[in-house]
């Protein structure tokens, strides 16, 4: 176990600093990144005293030892637009795209396990049928458009919502939804399909042999079993609603990392852009770790020797 | 071919979808013939005319006009054509990549398998909308840019099944037959593993198609894909968005279009998956 925890994390490691170097790269992509970013209305000579002031104009190994240096610190440097540590600014805004991704996960959770439960065991009823349909049709439409929908009807015509920023519970409805719904819809397909697989395991039939009732059998023997797929999408599916984020917060005006992200892209805000990314897949990497080694103590027949 | 054209004739779903999907393909072909007036078309005068069923409609719009009174539907029209081209360029792409690196991890394995899943799990540990945003951002806005952005995003799940199916294929008995016989390893990987693992790719394929369509919108609505001089259905929908509260039809109706798209291909590869292997269907 401990040699399979040693390994993961070592993955783990090594997969932030692949990310962090694409980051890296990133900025130099476009050829002259302080010309990239103050753009062409300066004179030439404005521009090499930015670079020299971003420091720019030393050796890209140099530069790249120090992005590198920097990281386990949290420090990727300081905002060039808003002249402040990137990491105290996407401190800042976690708090918000952490309350707006927990509703999110909460709503997933508690909807998609009883769907998916529900469509297995009436399996090819009319209520499956609906159900499954409804989920694919879910999964078919754009975030963005399902966001600007649901402002459309409870913001603009119902007029029973807020449709922008963030503060009380109201604010959060919205966005959670929109955010919640693809991956919702996955999932319930998901614990559905698991869900028939295990229903048709020995177990399941000792279980109805022995006299439980259905609930006890679906619910305890049954579920449990299901959800070891479902666990490793769930921890998937964080990367999705990090990038979905990116969107819902745009449309909905939410003060968070999603949000953050697409200001520094738009003002061609390097040090940010590389900020966010590295931040977001460390803390996808860190959610999915989490999964992995969750498994032996959600299935004890999993022991990683 | 022959069953699947069978089977496809009995199945009401997958008829819709791939009527749908024919549909606007003939769309983006034919738009130019197709649509009613030039989409780049502007008057100020006919600004914010609503569809022509409701009050102050036109005939000369049917789904009425935007915010500088372009035509919405000859829009729609021609922007099926950034959506369909993209989302079939970036899987032809990033699958055919995607599936040849696979290929080749699970047939030679060793140290190319390790070092190529391990880039699978970089891939992977990204979201990758973000990715793209983050370059398109920096390479500027392009057609070209975008396939080549959303291709990058499209090839690792591709991999992951190609390598998966490959491993199972290498042991069937027929694969060492074939070495038994002294073939090449090009040879073997192209008439014998190639046509035994292409079921599973091409659902894979169909899910990819939907999310590129999808992704390509996405990056248009935020204003960092296909240039907005071109008519995509994400830059509608990111115009639109700001005249909600007097004109919802602007941001509506692509969105229509896109789910619609977007659905037929699902259920078409929904459809696939459950021909080609009925146990995961269930």
């Amino acid at each position: 176990m401990l040699k399979y925890v040693a390994k993961r994390l070592l993955m783990a490691v090594f997969i932030l600093w692949a990310v962090a170097t694409i980051a890296f790269a990133l900025t130099f992509l476009s050829g002259d990144p302080a010309t990239l970013m103050i753009g062409d209305h300066w004179t030439s000579e404005q521009i090499a005293s930015f670079r020299e002031a971003m420091g720019y104009d030393r050796p890209l190994l140099v530069q790249y030892g120090d992005f590198l240096a920097g990281l386990p610190q949290g420090d990727f440097g300081v905002s060039v637009r808003q002249q402040i540590p990137v990491m105290d600014l996407i401190l800042q805004r976690f708090p918000a795209t952490l309350e707006l991704t927990a509703a999110a996960l909460f709503l997933i959770v508690f909807i998609s396990i009883p769907i998916g439960v529900l469509s297995a065991v009436k399996r090819n009823s009319l209520a499956d049928r609906v159900a499954m349909s409804g989920a694919l049709f879910a999964q078919s439409v754009p975030t963005f458009w399902l966001g600007i929908m649901l402002i459309l009807v409870f913001g603009v015509w119902l007029r029973w919502l807020p449709v922008s920023g963030r503060g009380t519970f109201l604010h959060l409805l919205l966005p959670a939804i929109t955010l919640a719904t693809f991956s919702t819809a996955r999932i319930a397909r998901l614990v559905r399909s698991s869900m028939l697989d295990v229903l048709g395991q020995d177990y399941i039939r000792t279980a109805r042999a022995k006299g439980l009732p259905n609930w006890r059998i679906y619910y305890v023997h049954a579920l449990r079993n299901a959800l070891i797929p479902v666990i490793t999408l769930l921890g998937l599916e964080i990367g999705g609603l990090l990038g979905g984020a990116l969107i819902t917060e745009t449309v909905f005006a939410w003060p968070g990392i999603g949000r953050l992200t697409l200001q520094a892209i738009q003002a061609r805000d390097l040090p940010l852009v590389q900020g966010v990314i590295t931040f977001g897949a460390l803390v996808f990497v860190l959610v999915n770790l989490v999964v992995d080694l969750s498994y032996s103590f959600i299935d004890p027949r999993i022991r990683h020797e | 071919m022959n069953d699947l054209r069978r089977r496809l004739v009995r199945s009401p779903v997958a008829l819709v979808s791939v009527s749908i999907l024919g549909l606007m393909l003939l769309l983006a072909l034919f738009a130019p013939w197709v649509s009613p007036v030039d989409p780049g078309a502007i008057d100020i005068r006919t600004r914010l005319t609503p569809p022509s069923w409701m009050d102050g409609g036109s005939s000369d719009h049917v789904l009425g006009t935007d915010n500088v009174g372009r035509d919405v539907l000859s829009r729609i029209i021609h922007g099926a054509r950034v959506s369909l081209f993209v989302g079939v360029a970036t899987v032809l792409l990033g699958g055919i990549f995607g599936s040849v690196l696979g290929l080749i991890a699970g047939y030679f394995r060793g140290w190319v398998e390790t070092v190529i899943m391990r880039l699978v799990d970089i891939q992977l540990a990204f979201p990758s909308i973000l990715l793209a945003v983050a370059i398109m951002a920096l390479v500027g806005p392009s057609m070209m840019n975008v396939v080549i952005v959303l291709s990058i995003a499209t090839w690792a799940p591709f991999c992951r099944v190609a390598r998966g199916q490959t491993l199972q294929v290498c042991n069937q008995e027929y694969i060492t037959a074939a070495e038994a016989l002294g073939l090449r390893d090009w040879t073997i990987m192209w008439r014998h593993v190639v046509p035994n693992i292409i079921n599973p790719l091409i659902v894979v394929a169909s899910f990819a198609l939907a999310t590129n369509i999808i992704n390509e919108a996405s990056l248009s609505f935020l204003g960092v894909g296909v240039p907005p001089s071109t008519p995509t259905w994400g830059g509608m929908l990111g115009e639109g968005r700001n005249y909600l509260r007097i004109a919802w039809w602007v941001s509506t109706l692509p969105g229509i279009a896109l789910m619609l798209s977007v659905y037929s291909v699902n259920m078409l590869g929904d459809w696939l998956r459950d021909v080609y292997d009925p146990r995961i269907g269930d």
